[in-house]
């Protein structure tokens, strides 16, 4: 990423100097063009690989899992981000490890691949390994690594709105949010709990740098967008919580990429939260067990049943800026990847119930032997 | 001079945001407002960044204090009234409570919970529910029945690195009164035995422990010696002191101020018997309030709870058999 006019270290470390180029007093739409600007300047070549990338390796990795949950392998539900990995890769490629916050959901392999997370950590979650994040206490998707910024997401939709939101507040209590942004990905589903309105409200309130990105894959489970919600469409709803609302076509990879990175970028440059809803399908069920014959065969042949790795691919191959021999290398490369991440989870141990520490305080004194 | 419980609750937050920068107030009203109970009258003018207001969403209160505590604050929540808790039930007990175990990074929050009932107040104004957060793993739950534990465990549950509920009983907020904050010292995880006696035992928290003591000393005339344990904390439970008490007196009568089904006293009762059958002269007892919402009109009110007539006829049945 180095030359660009707006890379990571510069969009983190100077504040400053994005005040200056980009005063608050500047109108949204005056910043949103300027925002464009700077990003069609340079860097969406990079940008966009990285974002394809992660989408590589998160694809190759789910298909594992898949396999791995059909040969019995692992126990609990797999839930997968397929046709998800734009808006999800979009994400976590935009955000600095290290620094930012990230909170991603069930369907977000990606954007936690693209914002650093080791396959192992994956692998060994799913397959149950002590030395997993989780030491198996937690499985699937339910993983994160809190202290690294990795929020590890709860089954209650919409409840790590609000973490992210005291996340960042911590910072500005402790002189220590300038150039972070926290990111948090969420479904259609999610949009219609409290949890979510609270989450949402409260980071309005507060004008906490926070991107709230809603993949709209059209079902919650198995219930419609017609169950769901009445307004026309979600993003009408960013103006009613004063927040900065930004669409996206969900199978668009580079209008994805772009999209997100404005609105992280902005969050990130002091234009408070913004709220992303990307259109798309669920190329699968919910998780593996369910093979979502309910999705009616015109919406999987609409645009928005397009699967988006194949419109990324396309988009990188035309602009010249991917070459089918490096998307051989890439996936070649992640698929050993996989293997490795695999091989090395199965051959560690199990948890042992007999050691395990059976106290969920962190202030073991008060450990209670009573059962 | 004397110092009132809730001054104590605010002497307590006053301390802690004063010793630990780590710190914050975070509650609706509680800024120039002072809190609904004015339990932090005055704090916000001179902390001003670390008391916060917050909107009516308990859920994103109580998520809020999880992410801050995962980014190394200590945050102390108030709830309005214990009752709004239900509404962030599920950062409590599924986020905050679990994350730890899940995670290994601890959420050192503590949410103030106004509880219990004042005459007047209502199904929604009047609950105890320490028990319900007892049922989840993972938290600490306190209940201070005297000035000096208010003002003690505070600070110490704020100094936890657990998520701590802290049941605070209104109907003591401005009546209970002590000459100082001083303590026994007693840390949180032991019980107190309140007043000593030989005939029977009663375990009690919070605000029934002065109930308790007021039946004790209607029986004294009679000639009956009752000794009265305050739980101070529910969870952690201190069972030994709990049974060394029945060791003395045989009799066991386990009284709380919730709603009847399961809870507290279920638990005592459940622990002593499973532990100590063989120190038992009689079954043990439980008194709670009834198995209705909580009334608002005094009359009803006082009879739904338990009072020192109805702790002290219970002690009477259980002395009888």
């Amino acid at each position: 990423m180095n030359g660009l006019l707006m890379n990571e270290k510069n969009v983190c470390g100077t504040v400053k100097e994005r005040s200056r180029l980009a005063p608050q007093s500047v109108e949204m739409k005056y910043r949103d063009a300027y925002l464009t600007v700077i990003f069609t300047m340079g860097q969406t070549k990079e940008h966009a690989r990285k974002v394809y990338q992660a989408m590589v390796r998160s694809r190759l990795l789910e298909m594992k899992f898949s396999s791995l949950y059909k040969a019995g392998q692992i126990v609990g539900g797999v839930y997968l981000g397929k046709g998800q990995e734009a808006v999800s890769a979009s994400v976590g490629a935009r955000l600095e490890p290290g620094k930012d916050i990230f909170a991603p959901l069930i369907r977000d392999q990606a954007g936690r691949t693209a914002f650093g997370e080791d396959m192992l950590d994956a692998t060994r979650t799913y397959l149950g390994s002590a030395q997993g994040p989780m030491k198996a206490r937690d499985g699937n998707i339910h993983r994160g690594r809190p202290s690294e910024g990795v929020v590890a997401m709860i089954s209650h939709l919409g409840s790590s709105l609000s973490v992210v939101g005291g996340m960042l507040k911590a910072r500005e209590i402790q002189g220590k949010l300038a150039g972070c942004v926290g990111a948090t990905c969420i479904g259609d589903g999610a949009t219609s709990t409290g949890s979510f309105h609270e989450g949402l409200n409260y980071v309005a309130v507060e004008k906490l740098p926070v991107v709230v990105v809603v993949a709209n894959n059209q079902f919650a489970y198995s219930t419609p967008n017609s169950k769901q919600y009445a307004c026309v469409d979600l993003i009408d709803r960013a103006q009613g919580y004063g927040v900065a609302g930004h669409s996206v076509d969900g199978t668009d990879m580079l209008a994805c990429a772009e999209t997100i990175a404005k609105a992280v970028d902005t969050a990130r440059a002091g234009g408070g939260p913004q709220m992303v809803v990307a259109k798309l399908l669920r190329l699968g069920g919910h998780g593996e067990h369910d093979d979502g014959s309910y999705i009616p065969e015109e919406i999987r042949n609409s645009t928005y049943g397009r699967d988006c790795i194949e419109v990324g691919k396309q988009q990188l191959l035309e602009k010249g800026w991917l070459s089918e021999e490096e998307l051989t290398e890439w996936q070649e490369a992640a698929k050993m990847e996989v293997q490795e991440a695999v091989k090395t989870a199965q051959k560690e141990a199990g948890p042992n119930p007999y050691n395990e520490d059976w106290s969920a305080l962190a202030e073991s004194r008060f450990k209670e032997a009573h059962t | 001079m004397s110092v009132t419980y809730i001054e104590a609750i605010r002497e307590a937050q006053y301390k802690a945001l004063e010793t630990d920068e780590r710190v914050f107030l975070y509650g609706q009203d509680i800024g120039e407002f002072g809190g609904a109970f004015k339990a932090t009258k005055g704090l916000k003018e001179k902390w001003p960044d670390r008391v916060m207001d917050a909107p009516i969403s308990e859920d994103a209160m109580i998520g809020m204090a999880v992410g801050a505590a995962i980014e190394g604050m200590r945050p102390v929540v108030e709830m309005q009234f214990a009752d709004f808790s239900s509404v962030g039930f599920n950062q409590i007990v599924n986020n905050a409570a679990t994350h730890y175990y899940r995670t290994g990074v601890p959420i050192p929050i503590t949410v103030r919970m106004p509880s219990g009932g004042t005459p007047g107040s209502g199904p929604f104004h009047s609950q105890s529910i320490e028990a319900i957060y007892s049922h989840y793993p993972g938290c600490i739950v306190l209940t201070p029945a005297t000035v000096s534990d208010a003002y003690h465990m505070l600070l110490e549950g704020i100094a936890l690195d657990d998520p701590v509920i802290y049941c605070e009983h209104k109907l003591l907020y401005r009546w209970l009164k002590s000459d100082d904050f001083e303590g026994d010292g007693l840390p949180i995880g032991k019980a107190r035995i309140t007043r000593p006696g030989k005939h029977a035992t009663v375990v009690a928290y919070s605000a029934m422990v002065h109930e308790a003591v007021r039946a004790a000393e209607m029986l004294q005339s009679e000639g009956w010696e009752i000794e009265v344990v305050d739980l101070r904390s529910v969870k952690p439970l201190d069972t030994d002191t709990v049974i060394a008490s029945v060791a003395r007196t045989g009799r066991l009568l386990a009284v709380g101020e919730a709603f009847p089904w399961g809870g507290v006293t279920a638990e005592i009762v459940s622990r002593v018997v499973k532990e100590a059958f063989h120190l038992l002269d009689a079954p043990p007892m439980r008194l709670n309030a009834k198995d209705t919402p909580i009334p608002y009109h005094p009359k009803l009110w006082a009879a739904h709870r338990p009072t020192p007539e109805s702790i002290s006829h219970a002690l009477k049945e259980l002395l009888a058999y």
